[in-house]
């Protein structure tokens, strides 16, 4: 979402790199390209599957946001024991009313604990923030382009 | 020929995470579809314990796209929780922080997720039609459609601070005043905002015009619907009562009171999904479905309190028809909605009491539990705590505008699927047309399983026996 804050520097963006699989686009498998962003924590055994194919076909993989990056506010499950978690969201909730704990082996199963992505791949570029800021995200996209690695310092680094 | 699904993995140019499957019958035909959301998170349970007044920024973390739904629903539950009724200037903030809200998420999922198949084609480059390809064969429509998204963006920063995840509402009111500055500066880009919007409803109408078939018949199914009201029965986004419609335009219920939601609503689950499945409890289960968002709130609503809205809204009507009921008029009421938010700007920054100082109230919990209603762009958003005495969350119930949906959509991608999918000469376009129904819906999967959303939607081709035979990646 912040990424598309970077609002008419897409036009810009587009002239400089090739989207190819996105949320925003219809490209379904991931090739092999040469920057890789992740965003999120990885919470179930899919996006952790994507995560590592992710890791095989980026040269340089970027965890975006604070969630990639510590686990952020998903992983406060982690406090508790999956069961419970799962429990009280499909059962006891005061508007649960008919059914059980989705389990159908056609959709992901989620992990014990919710786990930041370098926990399960090597990152190459952190970009922080609770989301980052477009300038942010743009520093450093435009940074590596140049060849260079992005520097944080408190100009660019800020959480409000 | 053996039956199959058909599974489309991931489904893309939403928001969040989710795949559909085709289950086919001996003779090839579509028998059955699912759209499974696949991602959860647990909101509901990892938030026990936390102090109250903490709910609005980490709820907020729902979503990304509509963060200020959750903040503001958030918010109001937490007033509740204090029992106090926050100052105007507080109230009329707010309001307009969700406005601005309105315009940047209905904008996105206008110009940047749907617009692609409505310029570009269903059939088109799967490679291209995107925001991307749009940018690149329709740079103007691109642009407007950017600029229109930042506006109300910018409205959010200006008001809250900050575009996403602001910590700006806060029990009892808000924590930061307008500028007469900043109230100006919105004011001096209104006109370009209010072009832009003129500029899609046109265009949607253009494409109206031409496509009128497909588009009546286009995951068209009866329902009811549920949406906020003002007393009057016009259209209403923070505030109101809720009001239910029936498939003809018959008003079902009126002035419900949102708090007492658990005497009108239920919630089921299913195997197969992570999004729970919420239907009216009179008529059970799953004979109670209904819809929420832009399109219900046109229906349900008598009127809009805006002009330009309004006769938007007459004109829709004028043609005999006093509700929508196929899924593509999503898009066009969200282009209504669009309008009224940017005239309700306009009045909000003319109201002298919004760049008032009294923005808070303090007080001490003094009940224990509170529920915060409001109409997020996607629909009716439902925050509910109990807390203890000394305002420690005891327990949290969230029913968001997605989930509500959760019948309807899975309706809307069978009847489409049937009408379109031939399984002998499976082409790309058919399964894109699939997906096109759930972004009429412009679901937030991230919020609606309270998940961080990774990557898109995905369709799968499964046979009688359920074994998949083939899964069919749109992609070369
Ligand atoms: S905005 Fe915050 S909560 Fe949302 S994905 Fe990014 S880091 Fe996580």
């Amino acid at each position: 979402m912040s990424f598309l804050d970077l609002d008419e520097r897409l036009f810009e963006l587009d002239k400089l790199v090739e989207f190819t699989a996105s949320p925003i686009t219809d490209v379904k498998d991931i090739p092999e390209v040469d920057v890789g962003i992740v965003e999120g924590a990885v919470c179930n055994d899919e996006q952790e599957h994507v995560l590592r194919t992710m890791r095989r076909q980026c040269k340089l993989l970027i965890a975006l946001g604070d969630c990639a990056i510590t686990g952020n506010i998903p992983a406060i499950r982690n406090r508790f024991k999956l069961a419970e978690v799962v429990s009280r969201g499909y059962v006891e909730t005061e508007s649960s009313q008919i059914g059980e704990i989705p389990n159908d082996p056609g959709i992901p199963k989620l992990l014990h604990r919710v786990r930041p992505i370098q926990e399960i791949v090597r990152v190459d570029v952190h970009i922080p923030g609770c989301p980052p800021e477009a300038d942010a995200i743009w520093h450093a996209l435009t940074e590596l382009l140049a060849g260079r690695r992005p520097q944080w310092n408190e100009t660019n680094m800020r959480y409000d | 020929m053996n039956a199959k699904t058909i599974t489309i993995n991931p489904v893309t140019r939403i928001e969040g995470h989710a795949k559909i499957t085709i289950h086919l019958d001996e003779a090839g035909e579509v028998s059955d579809t699912r759209f499974h959301v696949v991602e959860f998170r647990g909101f509901e349970k990892f938030c026990e314990g936390r102090y109250f007044g903490e709910m609005p920024q980490i709820t907020a973390r729902i979503c990304g796209i509509c963060p200020v739904s959750h903040l503001l629903a958030s918010a109001k539950a937490c007033d509740a929780i204090l029992g106090v009724a926050i100052p105007r200037p507080a109230r009329l903030l707010r309001e307009l922080m969700h406005m601005g809200q309105l315009a940047q998420s209905h904008a996105l999922s206008f110009f940047h997720l749907s617009a692609p198949d409505l310029l570009l084609g269903y059939d088109s480059d799967p490679k291209l039609r995107n925001v991307i390809g749009l940018i690149a064969l329709h740079p103007d429509i691109a642009r407007r459609g950017i600029r229109l998204r930042k506006f109300g963006q910018e409205v959010i920063q200006r008001v809250a601070g900050r575009k996403i995840h602001p910590d700006f509402t806060v029990a009892g009111g808000v924590n930061k005043v307008l500028k007469i500055s900043e109230r100006d500066q919105m004011l001096s880009e209104l006109p370009e905002a209010r072009e832009n919007a003129r500029f899609a409803l046109e265009l949607l109408k253009g494409y109206q015009h031409h496509h009128r078939e497909e588009i009546d018949g286009f995951a068209d199914f009866d329902s009811s619907f549920m949406g906020l009201v003002q007393p009057d029965g016009s259209l209403e986004h923070y505030d109101g009562k809720l009001r239910f419609c029936d498939g003809f335009g018959n008003i079902l219920q009126d002035q419900l009171n949102p708090a007492s939601y658990l005497e009108i609503l239920a919630e089921a689950t299913e195997p197969w999904s992570y999004l729970k499945f919420p239907f009216i409890k009179a008529q059970g289960y799953p004979e109670g479905i209904y819809r929420v968002g832009p399109l219900a709130r046109l229906n349900v609503a008598s009127k809009i309190t805006t002009p330009r809205a309004n006769a938007a809204l007459k004109e829709w009507r004028a043609e005999g028809w006093r509700i929508r009921t196929s899924s593509f008029y999503y898009h066009s009421a969200r282009l209504v909605e669009i309008v009224y938010a940017l005239e309700r700007i306009e009045q909000l920054l003319n109201d002298p009491d919004i760049t008032g100082t009294d923005i808070l109230v303090t007080a001490e919990p003094s009940r224990p539990e509170g529920v915060g209603v409001i109409e997020a762009p996607r629909g009716t958003l439902i925050h509910h705590y109990w807390v203890d005495e000394s305002g420690r969350v005891e327990k949290v119930n969230l029913i968001v505008a997605t989930g509500h949906n959760n019948l309807a959509m899975n309706r809307g991608v069978l009847a489409v699927a049937k009408k379109y999918v031939k399984a002998r000469q499976l082409q790309e376009g058919m399964l894109n047309r699939v997906e096109a129904v759930i972004r009429c819906y412009d679901p937030c999967l991230s919020c609606s399983t309270h998940a961080v959303g990774q990557m898109p939607l995905q369709i799968e081709l499964i046979d009688a026996d359920g074994v998949t035979l083939e899964c069919l990646q749109r992609v070369e």
